[in-house]
């Protein structure tokens, strides 16, 4: 019972993770149809630039402003000169570019930052916190709060703010909120900047927990795409939840099985999802128009 | 003739080079690499190009079939040829009993399926290592003969492999000139509209699904005993996705088109070895500005400017004529 609460908290921490992977994969899936493969290479760059800010000498908090700031960016710059140029992609193609653009930032992060492995340290004391027998890090507590707080957010952007709705106009037809005068290419900016700056709070949260590396955002980026689906592919909600299960699940069944299937064991789940229930948790079943 | 002419010239090509430079570095050892994928590459394309099924997993089957041959060799003892047999009939299975349920799903849940199948065979490769020697890999595998004869040198194998590709593209050519072919297409234009015409589209995508893992499955078995060695690294995600950016590169749906697209890419490592640590940085530089202003591939956009060009001029001649 005491190891299935150690699980379930460190599977909760890592879950939310991927909840916000999963939610910067479904704002961008929403927005502009895509599935952007670097959505991990958001959480790495996050965490790298705040490393090296950080061994910089700038300030912590300060360090990660700036680091969520370098992340927006490149989302940003993904969408300026690589979705959009990309005019009449299908499917496959827009897989392939997001793919060649992970490629490529990785690429330069190895150029930027080396192949090191690097950490950040804990936001507050590192005293461990004691719950019946099992332990949890001060920070496996930021990262849930953190979590729950930009998933609040962003509920709120996309359910009260005029951008925000905006943007999930462009999301169910991009004509008509052409038509009504919104501007699909400032809107698709946005959601792609909003996208990257979860992933990089992700990457600062979860840094001083697990380690980084230029490849890290890989793995990362895989799992949020798998937990998007099993949420429901764009539902952000649904993303969320598939984050939080996929992470708990991950967890318990690596300490029960074998740490070393840990991923085989995230990716089964998702087949078996898409094998029986392709929508999701929380998906409508799509009909397709012929 | 003249529907094949285009095949002959590649073969008279790949069996002359080693011919004429049968010492070359770039013939003997990276011709190797570049005649494996170029058969993993059109193998790959029958299933994205034809059919329109996008695989993020191919390079699993690819590993199935050098694991196959390393493990029944080594450790039970089998003769190189059964072994690749089972292999075989491994891979045939496994992809049979996943067709259906794979190729039900579209766009990105297949490619999350493919790559998840692919991962889970990668994350087996690097974990069982009592059956499949973990992380480091099995080696030593025994050399194959055919008819007696050892294959032992890299010209040697630098012939099986040749055969073995020139094999695969002529199957890729016949097969879009066939029924089943124009079944393919149908399902890749339209899969409610071919249905609508009588084509069973499940049993045509399940086929060719089956069909290309087991050419990549005999492309792995033949790559071990070549390399005497399997090891995980060979048969990664990034593999898979490196395949399909062979078949994308070159034009999807073009045979030809994957055979360039995997000619540039095998080459490419060895061209940027000059720039070390740029390497990634280029190849993902690469692959995005190809498919950006180029989504027909550099093969196919080359070959309609050709035949625009060649139009242009013969109404140029029709214009002088009349005139």
């Amino acid at each position: 019972m005491d190891q299935l609460l150690q699980f379930f908290i460190s599977g909760l921490t890592v879950g939310s993770i991927y909840a916000l992977v999963a939610l910067g994969f479904s704002i961008i899936y929403n927005a502009s149809d895509v599935v952007n493969f670097a959505q991990g290479e958001f959480v790495m760059i996050g965490a790298m630039s705040a490393i090296f800010m950080l061994k910089a000498g700038i300030p912590y908090p300060l360090a990660i402003f700036l680091a969520i700031l370098i992340s927006a960016t490149v989302g940003l710059c993904l969408e300026k000169f690589a979705i959009e140029p990309a005019k009449r992609a299908t499917v496959v193609s827009t897989i392939i570019i997001t793919i060649g653009a992970s490629i490529f930032l990785r690429g330069a992060a190895l150029l930027i930052w080396g192949k090191d492995i690097y950490g950040l340290p804990p936001f507050t004391d590192n005293t461990p916190i004691h719950i019946g027998r099992a332990t949890m890090l001060p920070q496996n507590l930021w990262v849930m709060l953190g979590t729950a707080f930009l998933v609040i957010v962003v509920r709120y952007f996309f359910d009260k703010t005029r951008v925000g709705k905006a943007i999930l106009a462009c999301s169910y037809n991009k004509k008509a909120a052409y038509l009504v005068g919104i501007n699909v290419k400032t809107m698709l900016l946005i959601a792609y900047g909003l996208s990257a700056a979860l992933g990089a709070v992700a990457g600062v949260l979860i840094a001083p927990i697990t380690f980084m590396t230029y490849g890290a955002g890989v793995m990362l980026g895989l799992k949020g795409f798998c937990a998007a689906i099993l949420g429901g592919m764009g539902n952000s909600m649904g993303a969320v939840l598939g984050g939080l299960i996929l992470g708990i699940v991950e967890t318990v069944g690596a300490g029960f099985i074998s740490s070393g299937y840990k991923d085989a064991i995230a990716f089964f789940v998702i087949l078996l999802v898409l094998f029986f229930k392709p929508s999701g948790i929380l998906g409508k079943g799509e009909v397709e128009r012929v | 003739m003249k529907r094949l002419l285009g095949f002959y010239i590649f073969s008279f090509i790949t069996l002359v080079l080693p011919i004429l430079f049968p010492d070359n570095y770039y013939v003997t050892v990276v011709g190797l690499t570049v005649l494996i994928n170029i058969s993993l590459a059109v193998s790959l394309n029958l299933l994205m190009g034809y059919a329109g099924q996008i695989s993020l997993g191919h390079a699993a089957f690819f590993g199935l079939g050098a694991y196959s041959s390393a493990i029944f060799t080594i450790k039970y003892g089998f003769n190189p040829w059964t072994a690749i047999f089972f292999g075989l009939l491994i891979v045939f299975l496994l992809s049979y009993i996943l067709s259906r349920p794979i190729l039900k799903l579209k766009g990105h849940y297949l490619a999350m399926a493919t790559l998840g199948l692919g991962i889970i065979v990668h994350i087996f490769f690097v974990q069982a290592d009592e059956i499949t020697g973990g992380p480091d890999g099995i080696s030593g595998l025994p050399t194959l003969s055919i008819f007696g004869f050892p294959i032992d040198t890299d010209l040697k194998w630098y012939f099986i492999f040749a055969i073995f590709m020139l094999i695969t593209v002529l199957l890729s050519l016949n097969i879009a000139d066939s029924r089943a072919g124009r079944a393919l297409s149908a399902v890749h234009g339209s899969e409610i509209a071919a249905q609508m015409m009588g084509i069973d589209t499940a049993k045509v995508k399940s086929h060719i699904f089956v069909f290309s893992a087991l050419i990549a499955c005999i492309a792995g078995s033949l790559f071990a005993h070549q390399q005497n060695f399997v090891s995980p690294e060979s048969f990664s995600f990034f593999f898979s996705i490196e395949l399909v950016t062979m078949v994308v590169l070159g034009g999807l749906g073009s045979t030809f088109g994957a055979v360039v697209g995997a000619f540039i890419l095998s080459i490419l490592p060895e061209l940027l070895i000059v720039f070390e640590d740029f390497e990634v940085l280029i190849f993902g530089a690469i692959l995005m500005t190809i498919m950006i202003f180029l989504p027909d591939g550099l093969f196919v956009a080359i070959k309609n400017k050709i035949a625009f060009l060649a139009f242009k001029r013969s109404q140029k001649e029709v214009a002088n004529a009349t005139s």
